[in-house]
């Protein structure tokens, strides 16, 4: 079957099985392969993508849903002239990441977060990340790194 | 020796290498590739623990539309199916028996993976069911019967050769004795006594397994993995497929995870057979479900007791440590020797006398896991020293501080002197930790340390590349598993080649292209793989030094070095520009080199002492039992940081995966069959189990054998955590639990049946 939907800002039409995963149609159709899978139960939030600024896991979510919809993926994040997001930079800046496979899941959950409440909390941005696993940093760098992006977005820096 | 303030690049927290493709999504794992005309593997699994394959049918799955090839333990005439870097007992597919559930038994390759695994259940198996032996006791019972039946020839690696034969289901027994134990203890003024145990830990590295082989039709295999070790599993692979070396070539993109759990060879030689009897490239990604099946830690139990004298010196410790290794001995004989060699600790101990067996079972194989076998022998450690310090009246941080080894001393006899301030450290810890200020109720605090040998066998060969337009490659062998090797290498060559750290790529990790570089574990590779670079740096510089002389027309004792290049009176010249003006050509480049092996300064075995040294406070909710971390301090003695923040990076990563195996994680069987093994069931640390207080300190004391005085760090943190937990829970309740993980049921049971008369008494405090 043929679905149309926005990716990291502009149509795509894509011809899909019905019982693919929008995981697997934007890794191996459209070879976005910052999506991660990994425990392909919604435990990890590697594969977590954003559709219409919502944080899902893409590993259990059919591409069939995202009809119509806005899906936007790690490669999307940088500005057309390529600079970074903030939260990219600030994960650099941070050192937020080692093996980096839990990255890009982590940066859209931030991201996610912080365009709906930029002022989250401490608290709030734990309990909005508990979500996703990280195996490598203990999370402390990642949260600090959401905190400095977080300080730019609000545009105080 | 250079002052700190000089380095330029070292000892600076410098952008990652890898750091934009990693936040970009352009980072490319093996599970991100594909190659031209692939096709794709899924495996049939066994069902039983312990069974005799009596035929499988696969001409079904053969038979359907988009399957290449079935692949089964009858299908490998022509290879030496058995690998294994210490005892050659692995089977690349299950030939004729199963002795775990979970085991390969048929793979299916087909034009797509859904095709391959559908055509799984068109295979028809049929099995002899047999007893499983599922346990050690059951394993080492007189008359048990074996795992493995046959005779299995050594593996062939360096490092393993000390190991005396194994019998029965002993896949490796190793003695350390020292002193005389028995006189010790019986004239001992306290002894702590009891038995401990570490459970299965699964490492989960969030990438799972994955590899794509090509055996093409002039005999070349190339296969692409998330291998720590790409030499060693290109070395198996040319056992397997009776090819030289020079035609088996491991590329190692981006890893998503390893933690030791992807060191030696896994699934690889399955897929090159695939490969092979396919005749087209193979991928084989598995699932987490199945990295379950295909590596755990050994699980441990350790009995133990440890004496001191009337003074609080510790006179003797005694053990014998059980290690459950699973279906196939992978990593465990080294495991085995570095448990029973790490089970001491950093203590001075006159008497000793250790027994340490890596048993056979029909369980999932285990293997590496980080810390390899100190994680396991720091708890009972750990928890004993604390036990004795409660006998003695002494404050548990000053009584370590009364025992432990200070540099220069040795602590094994034979081995390299411990070459770090541990007192020093564990001080420091205590320090941040506050140890001294009143307690919240609820709240303990602990400090614990560790000693391990570094298992990092030193043969280390690295290249460097320096272009005549300024520019620098570092060919390193060693695989970027997260921990930043591909940063540090870079910098190490800029500092010593004078260039910006822009200049230097790192070239890597394809066996082809580099030099041997045994592994990227045990915490080696700033140590042998960083020193290598920069002698391979050196060795360039005096290569352009004498081009100089030709260049410049005078004698070597005219110029001096001077950062980047040579300063000749007025004159000075980049390296960059003397290979210009010798080879008068755009263009070029020279090659340096450095090999390093067992000999000069790092002949004597470790090369370096890994230390562990963490503080906890915990609070403890006494209604549920739950532990939760309120502050956390850790401190590197790593002799150098070549990049503090990464560095720091390391300790906090292995402290949180101490953290897991001290308060969740358990991989738990059933029978035959492994009952939690997803990541529904088994948790690890999240988010919301991160301490609210968090200090980290490194402690450069330029005592290592690697560039600039540094040594390794990436394990130490992970050793001592589970027993801090354990003794600061001790502090509060009294209680000791003496088997991890401290789950909220566990705890609350023991604080329970401490209470007198309650029905909870009569749970099993284990």
């Amino acid at each position: 079957m043929k679905i149309a939907f926005e990716l990291n800002g502009k149509p795509a039409t894509l011809e899909i099985d019905p019982r693919e995963t929008l995981a697997e149609v934007l890794r191996t159709r459209c070879r976005m392969t910052g999506v991660k899978i990994s425990c392909e139960a919604q435990v990890c939030g590697s594969c977590t993508v954003l559709v219409d600024g919502h944080p899902v896991s893409a590993c259990t979510y059919l591409a069939y849903e995202a009809r119509g919809k806005r899906v936007t993926t790690i490669e999307g994040l940088a500005d057309e002239s390529g600079r970074l997001h903030p939260l990219q930079r600030a994960f650099l800046d941070n050192f937020a990441f080692q093996c980096g496979f839990c990255t890009p899941g982590m940066i859209l959950a931030a991201k996610a977060l912080l365009d709906d409440n930029p002022n989250a909390t401490e608290a709030e941005i734990i309990a909005h990340m508990n979500g996703n696993l990280c195996r490598c940093t203990g999370y402390l760098p990642i949260l600090k790194a959401i905190r400095q992006a977080a300080t730019e977005m609000r545009g105080e820096k | 020796m250079k002052a700190l303030s000089d380095f330029k690049i070292v000892n600076h927290s410098v952008p990652r290498g890898d750091g934009v493709a990693k936040v970009t999504g352009s980072a490319i794992y093996t599970s991100d590739m594909t190659v031209e005309h692939m096709a794709w593997a899924k495996l049939l699994r066994s069902p039983f623990a312990r069974a005799k394959i009596l035929s499988i049918d696969t001409s079904a799955a053969q038979n359907e539309p988009g399957v290449i090839a079935v692949l089964t333990g009858n299908d490998l005439q022509g290879l030496s199916p058995y690998y294994g870097h210490g005892v050659k007992d692995h089977p690349l597919i299950a030939i004729g028996e199963v002795r775990f559930v979970g085991e390969p038994v048929a793979a299916v390759i087909a034009d797509s993976e859904l095709i391959a695994q559908e055509a799984l259940s068109k295979i028809v198996v049929d099995y002899e069911e047999r007893d499983p032996i599922l346990d050690v006791d059951t394993s080492l019972a007189p008359g048990a019967p074996l795992v493995h039946e046959a005779n299995y020839a050594g593996g062939s690696f360096r490092g393993f050769d000390d190991f005396p034969g194994a019998s029965g289901n002993v896949c490796q027994a190793v003695h350390v004795e020292w002193g005389d134990v028995d006189a010790a203890f019986a004239s001992a003024a306290h002894i702590s006594e009891g038995e401990f145990y570490f459970p299965m830990i699964y490492a989960y590295a969030m990438e799972p397994y994955v590899a794509i082989a090509d055996y093409d039709a002039k005999g070349k295999l190339t296969v692409y993995s998330s291998a720590q070790h790409p030499f060693m599993v290109r070395h198996d692979l040319a056992k397997v497929f009776g090819l030289p070396v020079n035609a088996v070539r491991v590329v190692v993109p981006y890893i998503g995870g390893g933690y030791g759990s992807k060191s030696y060879t896994k699934i690889e030689p399955l897929v090159a057979a695939c490969s092979w009897k396919a005749g087209r490239p193979v991928k084989l990604q598995l699932s987490v479900e199945e990295a379950f099946l295909t590596t755990r830690s050994d699980d441990a139990r350790v009995r133990m007791r440890t004496a001191v004298d009337a003074e609080g010196h510790i006179v003797a410790r005694q053990a014998t440590v059980h290690l459950n290794t699973g279906a196939y001995a992978e990593n465990s004989p080294m495991v085995c020797r570095k448990a029973a060699n790490r089970i001491i600790g950093p203590y001075r101990i006159p008497n000793v006398k250790i027994d340490c067996l890596a048993v056979y079972t029909n369980t999932v194989p285990a293997s590496s896991y980080r810390g390899l076998g100190a994680a396991q022998v720091t708890f009972p450690g750990e928890s004993e020293i604390d036990e004795l310090s409660e006998m003695c009246g002494i404050d548990s941080v000053q009584f370590r501080l009364n025992n432990l080894a200070e540099c220069r001393e040795s602590i094994h006899p034979g081995m390299r002197p411990i070459d770090a301030d541990i007192p020093g450290d564990v001080r420091k810890a205590a320090s941040m930790l506050h140890i001294e200020k009143p307690l919240p109720a609820g709240h303990g605090r602990a400090v614990c340390c560790s000693a391990s040998d570094a298992g990092a066998h030193p043969v280390t060969l690295a290249m460097v590349q320096i272009y005549a337009d300024g520019s620098v490659s570092v060919l390193s062998g060693s695989t970027e598993i997260g921990q930043g090797s591909h940063t540090v290498l870079t910098q190490i060559a800029a500092e010593e080649m004078g260039v910006p750290l822009e200049k230097v790529r790192l070239v890597g990790s394809d066996t082809a292209v580099t030099l041997f570089e045994r592994s990227t574990g045990a915490s080696r590779t700033t140590t042998l793989m960083g020193r290598a670079v920069l002698e391979a740096c050196r060795e360039a510089i005096a290569q352009c030094k004498v081009m100089a002389v030709d260049v410049l027309g005078v004698s070597a004792d005219t110029f001096v070095e001077e950062r980047g290049g040579i300063r000749c009176g007025e004159k000075y010249l980049t390296w960059a520009q003397i290979l210009e003006k010798y080879f008068k050509m755009e263009g070029c480049s020279i090659l340096g080199r450095a090999y390093l092996r067992k000999a000069g300064d790092l002949d004597l075995i470790p090369v370096f002492w890994e230390i562990g040294v963490v503080g906890v406070e915990i609070a403890l909710d006494e209604e549920t039992g739950r532990i939760s971390l309120d502050t956390l301090v850790t401190i590197g003695d790593v002799g150098l940081a070549i990049h503090p923040a990464m560095t720091e990076g390391q300790d906090l990563g292995a402290a949180t995966m101490g953290l897991g195996i001290g308060l969740f994680e358990e991989m738990i069987y059933d029978g035959q069959q492994l009952m939690n093994g997803t990541m529904l069931e088994y948790r690890v640390p999240r988010f919301s189990d991160l301490a609210p207080h968090i200090e980290m300190q490194l402690v450069q004391n330029r005592d290592g054998v690697g560039p600039y005085g540094a040594k390794g760090g990436g394990e130490g943190a992970v050793n001592p955590i589970s027993p801090c937990i354990a003794n600061a829970l001790h502090q509060i309740t009294g209680v000791r639990i003496k088997r991890l993980p401290l789950t909220p049921e566990r705890v609350w049971k023991a604080l329970q049946e401490k209470k007198p008369g309650t029905a909870a008494n009569k749970h099993d405090r284990a």
